[in-house]
């Protein structure tokens, strides 16, 4: 039992990793600002959430269960949201708004 | 062992790049954004040194809050940018000041280094002296116990920061509502996001400063989520910052300081010195300490963020 749940942990936080690893990748690679925002927030919800999943079996107790499963949940929240923001920005130019304001401003440059 | 050394040598060296990278680049916000990834960095490798409470102080305040600041001040010298690079300093003084650093750095190098084997310490005194203030956690023993003094300035510092940030209002603004925070345009993720989370925040803010008597935390990375919090909804535009007039909010940024000095000072007469804490009173003496501050702390630093005041017409009315 103790193998497989060890087993558990290497496979998915080793698929966490892949996920981050691609997500790194196309946050460096791809082309304009969604598709780059699609990339980290796919490293963001799966890559974490598969970590995540594979740190499970290794907690002491219940409750640093759900301390790391309330992390995940949390980083989803945010992540999210702040994807729908900055795609927000990057996909309506806003003339009104001094572009320095951008958050997305420095992604934008190339 | 080896696995460990690997990670913290590439923690090391990337913190060591980025570092470098946040003096060569010539974009601020470029270096905004390199510095709070270094922050980042900085708390992992706290962490790594076995020093949470630090890591904590450096990640809330070091990179969070401080990140925020100088976001907010390289979007406003954007505009001059160009302008200060043609005036920037002739290559002799760059040079004389790159040196200067360098020398604090290798002083600094020098004397971590050149440490005697056991390095000096005081940690196995607070130890032994750690029961009598009823706390668990040492830090906090000593920052509100062994040198309270210490804490109780850097809590009262605050305040002239925040004047400061204060006194750069338009006369005809003083008083009134700050309006330095961006106020985007209305957006179901943003509200959803403010109206959601501030229950968590709020619940994880007042843990960090429970938890503080006996595990990693404090007022200050406490205070520094309630702030974070507070500012999320200002930012949605769910409440409208208050006016810097109001007395309420005033007695609320200074009730802090005057109840730690108040009971520091009653200390002279029931235990014979200033920030002395009376026999058996020590635990409930912090931990009210604590309450009080966070909620001053919490307001100082939402206030530090939401800027000097700019007159009392609601702002982000424009969009």
């Amino acid at each position: 039992m103790r193998l497989a749940l060890d087993i558990l942990t290497i496979v998915a936080v080793s698929l966490g990793a892949i996920f981050f690893l691609a997500g790194t990748v196309g946050l460096l690679r791809f082309p304009d600002t969604l598709t780059r925002l699609h990339a980290l927030t796919k490293a963001d919800n799966l890559g974490l959430g598969l970590v995540v999943l594979g740190l499970l079996p290794q907690v002491s107790g219940p409750l640093s269960a759900l301390a790391l499963l309330a992390v995940w949940l949390l980083a989803l929240l945010s992540g999210s949201t702040v994807g729908q923001l900055l795609a927000g920005k990057a996909a309506v130019p806003d003339p009104d708004r001094a572009p320095t304001l951008t958050p997305g401003a420095g992604a934008s440059h190339d | 062992m080896t696995n460990a050394l690997i990670v913290d040598a590439a923690l090391a060296l990337l913190v060591l790049g980025l570092a470098l990278w946040v003096i060569a680049t010539r974009a601020a916000y470029r270096a905004v954004v390199g510095f709070v990834a270094y922050g980042l960095l900085m708390a992992i490798i706290w962490v790594r040194l076995a020093a949470v409470d630090v890591a904590m102080t450096e990640a809330a305040l070091g990179t969070g809050l401080t990140g925020l600041l100088l976001l907010g001040a390289a979007a406003r010298l954007a505009p001059y940018e160009t302008a200060e690079f043609d005036r920037r300093p002739g290559r002799g003084l760059r040079v004389l000041i790159g040196l200067l650093c360098a020398a604090v750095t290798l002083g600094l190098a020098a004397v971590v280094l050149l440490l005697p084997a056991p390095a000096p310490s005081l940690a196995s005194l607070v130890a032994d002296n750690l029961p009598p203030t009823g706390v668990g956690n040492p830090v906090t023993g000593v920052l509100l116990a062994h040198r309270a003094i210490d804490t109780l300035l850097e809590s009262v510092v605050l305040l002239p920061a925040l004047i400061g940030v204060w006194s750069v209002a338009a006369n005809p603004a003083w008083g009134g509502r700050p309006g330095s925070l961006p106020r985007p345009p209305a957006s179901s993720a943003l509200t959803l996001l403010a109206q959601v989370l501030p229950p968590f925040g709020i619940l994880v803010g007042i843990h960090l400063v429970w938890n503080g008597a006996d595990d990693p935390g404090g007022k200050f990375q406490g205070a520094t989520v309630l702030a974070a919090m507070w500012i999320l909804v200002l930012i949605a535009g769910l409440r409208e910052a208050p006016a810097l007039r109001e007395r309420r909010l005033r007695v609320l940024l200074v009730v802090g300081a005057l109840v730690f000095i108040g009971i520091g000072a009653s200390g002279i007469w029931l235990a014979g010195a200033f920030l002395a804490y009376p026999e058996g009173y020590a635990k409930p003496l912090i931990l009210a300490i604590e309450a009080v501050l966070t909620l001053s702390i919490a307001a100082t630093l939402g206030l530090l963020l939401a800027g000097p005041p700019a007159g009392d017409r609601p702002i982000g009315t424009t969009s």
